[in-house]
C-alpha cells in the first residue's frame, strides 16, 4: 500500500523533473520574447536522438552527450536567427507560433531523414540494477534524472543571478526597452535564450531517452507536457515551472497508477483545465491587470 | 456594378463558377478525392477563421470536434441505427452543447492559457476516442455507413463533389451574413480591444462563446460528412496534429477572410498530395513552406494579395 504510493510518487517525481525542464526551456524563450515556442519538444527529441546514434556510431556517452547538446544547440540558435529574427518585427504572437509548429514540423521530417522512423533507447547510465527506496523499486536512471534535474536548476539560477549575460536576460525579461537603454544587445539575448532552451531540452531528451523509447516523434507529447508544466506554473518563474511539471507528473502517475493506465496522457491536461477554469493565471501567477 | 466586387455576392458567384467547371479538369476519381478533402477542410476552416481571424480568439483543439462529428455519425448510424441526416444533426447539436458549456470557462482565458485550455480539450477527446475502443473502434478506428436520404443511397466521388460543393457555398454563404451582421461587428469591435467593446455595450463574453459555438458546429458538420464520404474514421481526424494543420490553413489563407480561409485549405490539403513523390521529404518541405510563408507574407496568402492589387490602404475591407 504505502510502498505503492512511494513507488508512483517517485516515478512521478522522475518523470516532472523532465517536464519541468522541458517547460523551462519555453520559460527562458517566452521570457525573452514572447513567444511560445512549439519545437521546444523538438529539442528533446534531436538529444535523445543524436545521442543514440552518437553512441551507435561508437562514440563513449559523454562525449555522445556533449555532441547530441551541442546540436540541439546549434538547432535553436539556427531556428531563431533563420525563422525567429527575420518575422519578428511585423508577425503577432500567433504569427510566431505558427513559425514555431512550422519548424518542428521541418525538424520532424529532418530526423525522419537524418535518422530513422523507429524507436530507439539509450543505454542506462549507471546499470539497470534497481535499488529498493523504503519498499519502492527504482531504477539508478531515476537519480541520474533527478540528479540532474537539480544540478541545472541551480547552475540556471546562478546564470541569470550572478553572471553578467545571465543578468542581462533578466533584464530584458523585465523591460526589454530599458535594457536596451542601458546597453544590452536585445538580439544577442534572444539568440541565447534560444540557445539555452536547446540545451535545456536536449539535457532532459537524453536524461529520459534510457527509461522512455525515443523515436522522431518522441517531442511531441514531451513537449506539450512541458507546455503543461509552463502554463501551471502561471507564466511567473522559473521555479514555478519546475514545480508545476513535478505536480503534472506526481499526477500522472497517480492517476495511471490507480484509476486507468490508458488515461495516463490525459491527466495532464484535464488538470491543467481545472486549474485553467478555477485559476486563470495557473498555480503560481499574479492576477494582473490588464492596461488599456 | 458594385454588387459584383462585394464579397457576398460577386465572391459567392466566383466560387460558385469556379465549384462549376472544376470537374471539367479533373480526370479522374483520385483528383475528386483531392478536392471533395479540400472542401471538408475549407468548411471547417471557415468557422475556424470566425473564431481566430474575426474575434481573435486561437483554438488549438478543433479537430476535436471534427473528431466528434464524426465518430457522432459513425456510432448513431452503425451501432444504434439512426438515419444518417438525423445522426449528423444530433451530432452537430451535441458538439454545440459541448462547447458551449466548455467554452464559458475556457474563453475567459486570454492568450498563451486560452492556446492551452484549447489544446487540452482537443487532446482529450481525442485519447477518449482511442481508448473507448468498444464504440470507437479504438485506434484502427471504424466503418461508417453510407450516406443516405430517404431510400436514396449517396456514394462515389462525383455525387460526393456536387454535395460538399453545395455545402461549401452555403458555408461561406452564412459565415459572410454572420460577418457583415451586428454579430461580425462586435467580433471585429472585441478582437480590436476587449475593453473598448465592453465599454461601448458589447457583450464580449456572450459573442465570443457564439462564435465559438458556430465554429464548433461547423467542424463537426463537416466531420460527419468526411466520416460517410470516407466510409471510415479513425482517431487522426481528431489529433493535435490535425488542430495544428487548421490553424495553419487559416493563417495560411488569411486571418478574417472567408474566402482566405477556403484558399488556405486548398493549398494544405493539396501539396502533401504534390510531395508524395519526395515521401520522405514531405514533412521537411511541408514545414518549411509553411515558415516561409508566415516570414514573407505574415497577413496570409489573399489578404496580402488583395493588398498588392489594391494598393494597401483597402487591404482592411478584404473578407
Amino acid at each position: 500500500m504505502y510502498a505503492e504510493f512511494l513507488q508512483f510518487l517517485l516515478s512521478g517525481i522522475t518523470v516532472g523533473a523532465t517536464y519541468g525542464l522541458v517547460g523551462l526551456g519555453f520559460f527562458i524563450i517566452y521570457n525573452a520574447s514572447h513567444v511560445i515556442n512549439f519545437a521546444q519538444g523538438e529539442f528533446v527529441m534531436i538529444g535523445g536522438m543524436s545521442a543514440v546514434f552518437l553512441v551507435d556510431a561508437g562514440l563513449p556517452l559523454p562525449i555522445a552527450v556533449i555532441g547530441a547538446v551541442m546540436a540541439a544547440i546549434l538547432v535553436g540558435v539556427l531556428l531563431e536567427k533563420l525563422a525567429i529574427e527575420p518575422a519578428r518585427k511585423s508577425a503577432d504572437v500567433v504569427t510566431l507560433i505558427i513559425i514555431t509548429i512550422g519548424a518542428s514540423i521541418f525538424l520532424r521530417g529532418l530526423a525522419q531523414v537524418v535518422w530513422d522512423k523507429n524507436f530507439h533507447s539509450l543505454p542506462a547510465f549507471s546499470g539497470e540494477e534497481p535499488i529498493n527506496v523504503f519498499g519502492a523499486v527504482i531504477v539508478p536512471q531515476y537519480l541520474w534524472i533527478m540528479g540532474g534535474a537539480a544540478v541545472i536548476v541551480a547552475a540556471l539560477w546562478y546564470f541569470f543571478n550572478k553572471v553578467p549575460i545571465g543578468k542581462a536576460m533578466t533584464a530584458t525579461a523585465y523591460n526589454p526597452l530599458a535594457a536596451r537603454l542601458v546597453g544590452i544587445r536585445v538580439k544577442t539575448v534572444m539568440m541565447l535564450s534560444f540557445g539555452l532552451a536547446g540545451l535545456l531540452g536536449a539535457i532532459a531528451g537524453i536524461l529520459v531517452a534510457p527509461i522512455a523509447f525515443t523515436s522522431y516523434e518522441a517531442g511531441i507529447m514531451l513537449g506539450l507536457k512541458g507546455f503543461c508544466a509552463l502554463i501551471l506554473g502561471g507564466l511567473s518563474t522559473g521555479r514555478a515551472v519546475i514545480i508545476g511539471g513535478i505536480i503534472v507528473g506526481i499526477a500522472e502517475a497517480m492517476g495511471a497508477g490507480y484509476l486507468s493506465s490508458e488515461y495516463k496522457d490525459a491527466i495532464a491536461f484535464i488538470i491543467i483545465l481545472l486549474v485553467l477554469f478555477f485559476m486563470p493565471q495557473g498555480l503560481f501567477g499574479k492576477k494582473g491587470t490588464d492596461r488599456v | 456594378m458594385s454588387w459584383l466586387f462585394s464579397p457576398r455576392t460577386g465572391g459567392l458567384l466566383v466560387l460558385a463558377g469556379i465549384i462549376a467547371i472544376l470537374p471539367s479538369f479533373l480526370p479522374n476519381a483520385f483528383y475528386y478525392d483531392v478536392v471533395i478533402r479540400v472542401g471538408l477542410n475549407a468548411m471547417v476552416c471557415i468557422g475556424l477563421n470566425l473564431l481566430i481571424g474575426y474575434a481573435g480568439q486561437i483554438s488549438l483543439g478543433h479537430a476535436g470536434f471534427i473528431g466528434l462529428g464524426a465518430y457522432g455519425s459513425a456510432i448513431l448510424t452503425g451501432q444504434f441505427g439512426w438515419e444518417p441526416l438525423t445522426a449528423m444533426f444530433f451530432s452537430a447539436a451535441m458538439v454545440a452543447l459541448l462547447a458551449y458549456f466548455l467554452g464559458r470557462p475556457v474563453l475567459k482565458l486570454k492568450g498563451h492559457f486560452l492556446a492551452m485550455a484549447t489544446l487540452g480539450m482537443g487532446i482529450i477527446i481525442s485519447i477518449v476516442l482511442n481508448t473507448e475502443e468498444q464504440w470507437t473502434g479504438g485506434p484502427d478506428g471504424t466503418m461508417v455507413n453510407p450516406l443516405t436520404i430517404g431510400s436514396v443511397m449517396l456514394f462515389g466521388e462525383q455525387v460526393w463533389y456536387w454535395i460538399v460543393g453545395g455545402v461549401l457555398l452555403v458555408s461561406v454563404w452564412v459565415a459572410l451574413n454572420i460577418v457583415e451582421s451586428p454579430i461580425g461587428r462586435a467580433l471585429r469591435a472585441l478582437h480590436t480591444s476587449e475593453v473598448a467593446a465592453e465599454t461601448c455595450g458589447v457583450d464580449t463574453a456572450r459573442y465570443k462563446l457564439l462564435i465559438f459555438v458556430v465554429s464548433a458546429v461547423y467542424a463537426s458538420l463537416a466531420g460527419s460528412l468526411l466520416a460517410h464520404y470516407g466510409a471510415f474514421v479513425t482517431p487522426e481526424d481528431a489529433s493535435f496534429i490535425k488542430s495544428v494543420e487548421l490553424v495553419t490553413m487559416v493563417v495560411l489563407g488569411g486571418m478574417a477572410s472567408v474566402y482566405g480561409a477556403v484558399i488556405g485549405a486548398a493549398i494544405l490539403t493539396v501539396l502533401p498530395q504534390l510531395l508524395t513523390a519526395f515521401e520522405d521529404f514531405e514533412h521537411m518541405v511541408l514545414g518549411l513552406i509553411l515558415m516561409l510563408t508566415v516570414i514573407f507574407l505574415p497577413k496570409g496568402l489573399l489578404p496580402s494579395l488583395v493588398a498588392r492589387l489594391t494598393n494597401k490602404s483597402k487591404s482592411e475591407e478584404a473578407i
